[in-house]
C-alpha cells in the first residue's frame, strides 16, 4: 500500500528529504511498524526514532501516537515538539 | 472567528478595532507574541526562522478555537501567526478574544495560546550572526497546557 511521508524542521534536515511516497507490504498496520521498517534504512533514522522525545507523529494532519493504525494512502508526517508560538 | 497563518506583518490593534464594530462586547483581551532579542556573548540574533507544516497547522489552529468556543461563552476568536524569515521586534503570534465579561475573555486567551504552544505545528530556528539552530521545545508548556486539564 502506498503511504505519503513528510518530515519538517530537524527530522527533515537529518533524513535530507521533505516528502516522498513509499510502497510497504500491507503488514504494516501501525505507527510503530512503520517506523521499525524506516529504521532499516541506516544510522541517521535510527538517530531520530531511538529517542522518543525527539519526534512527534501526525496521520491525516492530526496528532498520532506510535499504536495509531495506519492506511493506505495516509498522509503521515514525523517532526521534532513543537516550538511556535 | 478565524485563522490566519501568514508570511506578512500583522497589526493587531487595528483588527481588535475592526471586530469590536461587529459585536456587542463587553471585553476583549488580546496577546501578542515578538521575536525576543538576545546576546549571548559574540552571538546575536539576527532573524528567525519558522518552518510550518501547510494544512496541519491551520487545522490545529482551527481545533483549538473551537475548543475554546465550546468552553467559554464567546463573541468572536481571531488567531495570526506567521511563518518564513522574521526580524527582531516583529509579532509573531496574535491572539484576540471577544466576551460579554472579562473573566470568559481573560481564561480563553490564555487557554488559546497555551494549546498553540504544543499543538500548532510551528518549528523556530534561530539565526545569529554566527550560527543557526532549531529551537528547543520546553518542558514547561506541556504543564502549562496540562493545567487545563
Amino acid at each position: 500500500m502506498k503511504i505519503k511521508l513528510f518530515y519538517f524542521a530537524q527530522v527533515r534536515e537529518i533524513v535530507g528529504i521533505d516528502q516522498e511516497e513509499i510502497d510497504v507490504e500491507s503488514d504494516i498496520k501501525t505507527l510503530a511498524e512503520l517506523i521499525a521498517f524506516l529504521k532499516l534504512r541506516g544510522s541517521q533514522w535510527q538517530a531520530i526514532f531511538d529517542m522518543s522525545s525527539s519526534y512527534r507523529m501526525a496521520i491525516n494532519q492530526e496528532l498520532a501516537e506510535a499504536s495509531n493504525k495506519i492506511n493506505a494512502n495516509d498522509e503521515v508526517a514525523f517532526f521534532p515538539p513543537i516550538t511556535g508560538g | 472567528m478565524s485563522v490566519h497563518v501568514q508570511q506578512d506583518l500583522f497589526d493587531l490593534q487595528s483588527i481588535t478595532q475592526q471586530l469590536k464594530k461587529l459585536h456587542n462586547s463587553g471585553a476583549s483581551v488580546s496577546f501578542e507574541g515578538y521575536v525576543r532579542d538576545f546576546d549571548l556573548g559574540n552571538d546575536k540574533l539576527e532573524m528567525l526562522e519558522l518552518e510550518h507544516y501547510p494544512g496541519m497547522t491551520e487545522k490545529a489552529l482551527l481545533n483549538i478555537q473551537s475548543l475554546a468556543m465550546n468552553r467559554w461563552h464567546l463573541d468572536d476568536v481571531y488567531i495570526v501567526h506567521r511563518y518564513g524569515k522574521l526580524k527582531v521586534g516583529e509579532p509573531i503570534v496574535g491572539i484576540v478574544v471577544f466576551a460579554k465579561h472579562r473573566k470568559e475573555a481573560f481564561d480563553a486567551c490564555h487557554f488559546i495560546i497555551d494549546f498553540l504552544k504544543t499543538d500548532a505545528p510551528f518549528w523556530k530556528k534561530e539565526i545569529t550572526n554566527h550560527q543557526s539552530y532549531w529551537v528547543d521545545a520546553k518542558k514547561i508548556d506541556d504543564e502549562e497546557k496540562n493545567k487545563w486539564n
